[in-house]
């Protein structure tokens, strides 16, 4: 089982997620932005981070890197991929999943123990979960709110391909002002998801809000498991 | 300045020799006439204007400590060899290093950007983050971890408003886009900081002990190799003087005084220097922070055997107009200097190559004594090294104990209007735990990313900060950072002692062992004698506090002038410490989690209100003498929680500090909700006699070498055979929705945290 995890200059959480498909069971493969090579994981993590410092549109430089050149094919034709974060940026960026991210509605960057509603489980990263299952972890960035036009936000949901929404406040606000609480969202194969809050930082028992981000980790090493049996 | 006129005209060594008589601007640059005059007897004739603007900076207050090194004899006075032996690498270097057991060795440091902070508070603050990480990164170490102790004016003032969150997104958007997790800090609100807020930033990083590397240029023949970010017109500050001078027409007629922070070229920095590191391809490696190449060039080959030569004409500009002297003084972010062998020269631009930094040779350290600057060949600098940056003036300021402290040590709190009903102590929890220095802080706090790097075991608002170093094993440390200003001003010998009993007792609540010290000396003008007498006395305070609980100061930061005319800041020696722990994910937690826990009370509570958070909230109050400092019972407390977090049977263990008991019981309720029913109140403080304490001074005195402690109940006998000597009061349990007073008052947590989270965003917006 490995799973490839992305280095672009400025990712941060990369090794964190490296860490959390180890302690899921898997082998994490570092694969680096500037060689355009995969090195034959069976699915890939876009990591959490600042890609060339965000300076530009967050992850708008990032989605020209030579690795991008061998991910958005080999995504398409059905390799898993799972953004985190900065990530899903890149993934919305590369036309792979629909919509943008933007600054907070409240303009400050903001880190809580985030709750959020898993709704799709049937995707290559979720299938371990319940749905309508509650989970908490975190969520920590700048330009979370998420944002498409109606059609497209309508598609979404009569396609069942939101996969997770912000468990919103008493107030009825969600984290960072996204359309309609959407946290997280999928490809219409089911392959590619991506998704603002970070569940590599709640893997291990006294480091993080929980243990709910394992979920993404095992799915992904189950489905591959299981295609593999099957191939 | 008398050649205005003129064209602009290298002013060489050569030319320096032969017009001796040059008026200089020695005084604009910030020099005292016999500053000058030592200058130019220790090259033996005028400066050039690069050896003046290399002279001026790196003998500032700043660069220098001219007024305070002379005090730091007690540093050496107070340590002992058994201190010693914990220490890796000591004061005087860019960060000290202390061993954390199986191999792995930790350096942590604060320092202040105090003023830039005030003038550009969002650039202040982030590269005051910035060059302490660089700090950090220079030991060889990888950085693991950020904290900011930051201090303004009143909450309520307008300024405070531009001030504070312009820090707070400064602080927030370097360490997060640097990836680093911010797992504490203080914020602390008064009046004596209106007009200069204190911005500390304190770094931790670590790495194996053979990997400890220093700032030294050894070796003739090695290449001195500039890398990071290209050389800007920022920070050049003072040295405007100059620029105005040679830019009389066609340039930019003034510097940026404060320097522009750029965290994902530092970020990208990191990697680069990790890989060289494990390469083992550098010899001697120094981060640029004040000072610039001055500072860089002049420390290395002052601390190594031999003399270096640069050619500056070399060095990668991104202002071609900049003229020599402001490229040795520039200040531009996110630049280390190298010194490696020729031989692994090719690796390391192999390695730097990888990471897109750029890398350029600037110079060799050669077989001479002295530093040599060219700027296309011609010599504009030839001076001894170890002048510039370890032989500059040293003063022995007049010091004298402050008329006002009799009259200000004689009001005391003891005429002051205390509540009489258990309804009025209960109005009073709520003004104060919505009071601005304690209310909620996430407003701020939740702007930090705490989780990058996957080691945070525990972060604010809980007592410490607590980040995990081996993965395999859990090993890692705590780290916390207190100083109550207005203890300091009541007495500063005292007021820094008890800011070292706190960090230290912070760092044991969590689990850690206690185990080094850092500090940023926060303090007034140097020229004043009172301030240098409260400096004088910190620094006496914290030398000998440290001797007797065994742990070393291994460096830190001091800050003067922060004042505004005749009036300076409250004396704040912030004080760091660092402890360790086995294995951090039995770190013990500042709120209760479940029901049925005992309630302890551990230490001695006394009849002290002088300079509480109650007597500056209630009656905007300070007078008096600040709380007994009992660095034995500190230590017996400090013993007892350890080994209670090591036996696991540790529910919640909680600091008592501002607000006294009152204040942290409502905190540890409030971290997760549960409530607690206090029905031992009448044990406190009880004499010998048998008179206790009434109820309103058990809850809001501010005693130190106190705790709360809960402990499931199954384990109390355990816990109770652990306390020894410590005195200690089994005061209620935990449960329920309601912090409940027997006798006294309740109140629920929900109206607790309504009133604990209304005041920053009332103020700053939600």
């Amino acid at each position: 089982m490995r799973i490839g995890v992305v280095t672009f200059p400025g990712s941060l959480d990369d090794r964190d997620a490296a860490r959390a498909v180890r302690e899921c069971g898997g082998e994490a493969v570092p694969l680096w932005h500037g060689d355009a090579d995969l090195k034959g994981v069976d699915a890939v993590i876009l990591p959490g981070g600042f890609s060339y410092g965000d300076y530009l549109r967050c992850g708008a430089i990032a989605r020209f890197a030579p690795v991008m050149d061998a991910l958005v094919p080999a995504a398409r034709g059905g390799l898993p991929v799972l953004g985190i974060c900065n990530g899903f940026q890149v993934l919305t960026e590369s036309h792979l999943l629909p919509g943008a991210l933007i600054r907070n509605d409240h303009r400050k960057f903001n880190c809580v123990d985030q709750r959020l509603v898993v709704e799709n489980t049937s995707t290559d990263w979720t299938s371990d979960f319940e749905a309508g299952q509650e989970i908490t972890i975190v969520l920590k960035n700048g330009e979370g709110g998420f944002v498409a036009d109606e059609k497209t936000l309508d598609t979404l949901e009569g396609e069942g391909r939101v996969v997770f929404r912000y468990v919103p406040d008493a107030q009825g606000r969600n984290p960072n002002g996204s359309y309609r609480h959407i946290a997280g969202i999928t490809n219409e194969r089911g392959n590619v998801v991506g998704l603002m809050p970070h569940p590599e930082h709640a893997v291990e028992e006294g480091y993080g809000p929980s243990l709910d981000g394992r979920g993404f980790f095992t799915s992904i090493i189950k489905q591959t498991l299981e295609s593999a049996a099957t191939a | 300045m008398s050649d205005t006129q003129t064209a602009p005209l290298l002013d060489t060594v050569e030319h320096a020799a032969a017009t001796p008589d040059v008026e200089q601007p020695w005084a604009e640059l910030g020099l005292k006439v016999d500053e000058y005059a030592n200058i130019r007897e220790i090259i033996g004739r005028r400066p050039t204007i690069a050896e003046l603007a290399m002279y001026s900076v790196m003998w500032s207050e700043h660069c220098s400590y001219k007024s305070s090194k002379i005090h730091f004899s007690l540093w050496g006075e107070n340590t002992t060899d058994e201190m010693r032996e914990k220490l890796l690498v000591g004061i005087g270097e860019n960060a000290g290093v202390v061993d954390i057991g199986d191999g792995w060795a930790v350096t942590f440091k604060v320092e202040s950007h105090n003023h830039p902070s005030y003038v550009e508070p969002y650039q202040g603050a982030a590269t005051g983050v910035g060059g302490i990480i660089r700090d950090i990164m220079s030991m060889g170490a990888r950085p693991i971890a950020v904290m900011d102790p930051l201090r303004f004016g009143n909450l309520h003032h307008p300024d405070t408003q531009r001030v504070l969150p312009g820090v707070v997104a400064g602080v927030g958007g370097y360490g997060n886009c640097i990836g680093l997790p911010n797992i504490g800090g203080e914020v602390v609100f008064d009046d004596c900081y209106q007009g200069n807020p204190l911005v500390n930033a304190l770094c931790v990083g670590a790495m194996r002990i053979e990997d400890i590397h220093l700032a030294k240029a050894s070796g003739p023949g090695n290449k001195v190799i500039l890398f990071g970010a290209k050389t800007g017109g920022d920070g050049i500050g003072g040295v405007s003087v100059l620029a105005s001078e040679t830019f009389d027409e066609g340039g930019p007629a003034k510097r940026p005084a404060v320097q522009v922070g750029d965290p994902f070229a530092e970020k990208v920095l990191i990697e680069c220097c990790l890989d060289l590191y494990a390469a083992g391809v550098v010899d001697g490696i120094q981060d640029l922070g004040g000072a610039g190449l001055s500072c860089a060039t002049s420390e290395l080959a002052s601390n190594g055997d031999g003399g270096m030569q640069v050619e500056l004409s070399l060095v990668p500009l991104r202002d071609a107009s900049l003229q020599p002297q402001e490229i040795l003084m520039s200040e531009s972010q996110e630049r280390m200097m190298a010194v490696v062998e020729p031989k692994h020269l090719d690796e390391f631009m192999a390695i730097t190559d990888k990471w897109d930094v750029e890398a350029t040779v600037i110079g060799e350290v050669t077989d001479g004594d002295h530093l040599v600057i060219t700027w296309h060949g011609e010599v504009i600098v030839d001076v001894p090294p170890r002048s510039v940056a370890h032989e500059g003036p040293t003063y022995n300021r007049p010091l004298a104990r402050p008329a006002y402290l009799d009259g200000l040590n004689a009001a005391g709190t003891a005429e002051l209007a205390k509540p009489q009903t258990g309804e009025e102590i209960r109005a009073q929890l709520l003004t104060l735990v919505g009071s601005p220095n304690l209310c909620d802080k996430s407003w701020i706090t939740d702007q930090y990313d705490r989780y990058v790097l996957g080691n945070t075991a525990l972060a604010q608002p809980d007592d410490s900060g607590v980040v995990r170093v081996d993965e395999a094993t859990g090993r890692g440390v705590a780290v916390s950072t207190d100083c109550n200003g207005r203890f300091a001003k009541l007495d500063p010998y005292a007021g820094a002692q008890l800011a070292l009993a706190e960090a230290y007792r912070n760092v044991a609540t969590a689990g850690a062992a206690p185990l080094a010290v850092t500090d940023c000396l926060n303090f007034g003008s140097p020229e004043d004698p009172g301030v240098m007498w409260q400096f004088r006395e910190a620094i006496r305070g914290i030398a000998e506090g440290c001797r007797f609980l065994g742990i070393p100061v291994t460096g830190g930061n001091v800050s003067f002038y922060n004042q505004t005319g005749d009036v300076a800041i409250h004396p704040t020696p912030v004080i760091g410490v660092l402890g360790v722990m086995d294995d951090v994910s039995k770190r013990s937690g500042s709120g209760f989690r479940s029901d049925d826990a005992h309630v302890y009370l551990l230490g001695t509570t006394r009849d002290e209100l002088d300079g509480s958070e109650w007597a500056h909230v209630i009656h905007k109050h300070l007078g008096g003498l600040p709380p007994k400092v009992d660095l034995a019972a500190e230590q017996a407390l400090g013993r007892v929680l350890v080994e209670a977090a090591r036996a696991g049977i540790v529910e919640a263990a909680h600091d008592l500090s501002e607000g006294g008991l009152a204040i942290a019981l409502a905190e540890a309720c409030m971290r997760h909700g549960v409530g607690v029913t206090v029905d031992g109140l009448d044990a406190i403080g009880a004499d010998a006699e048998g008179n206790s304490l009434d109820a309103f001074t058990a809850l809001f005195s501010e005693s130190s070498a106190r705790a709360l402690v809960a402990v499931p109940a199954g384990h109390a006998a355990e816990f109770e055979a652990m306390l020894g000597d410590v005195p200690h009061a089994r005061i209620g349990a935990t449960g329920g929705r309601d912090l409940d007073v027997v006798g006294h008052f309740s109140v629920s947590v929900a109206e607790l945290k309504s009133a604990h989270e209304f005041t920053l965003p009332a103020v700053f917006g939600s």
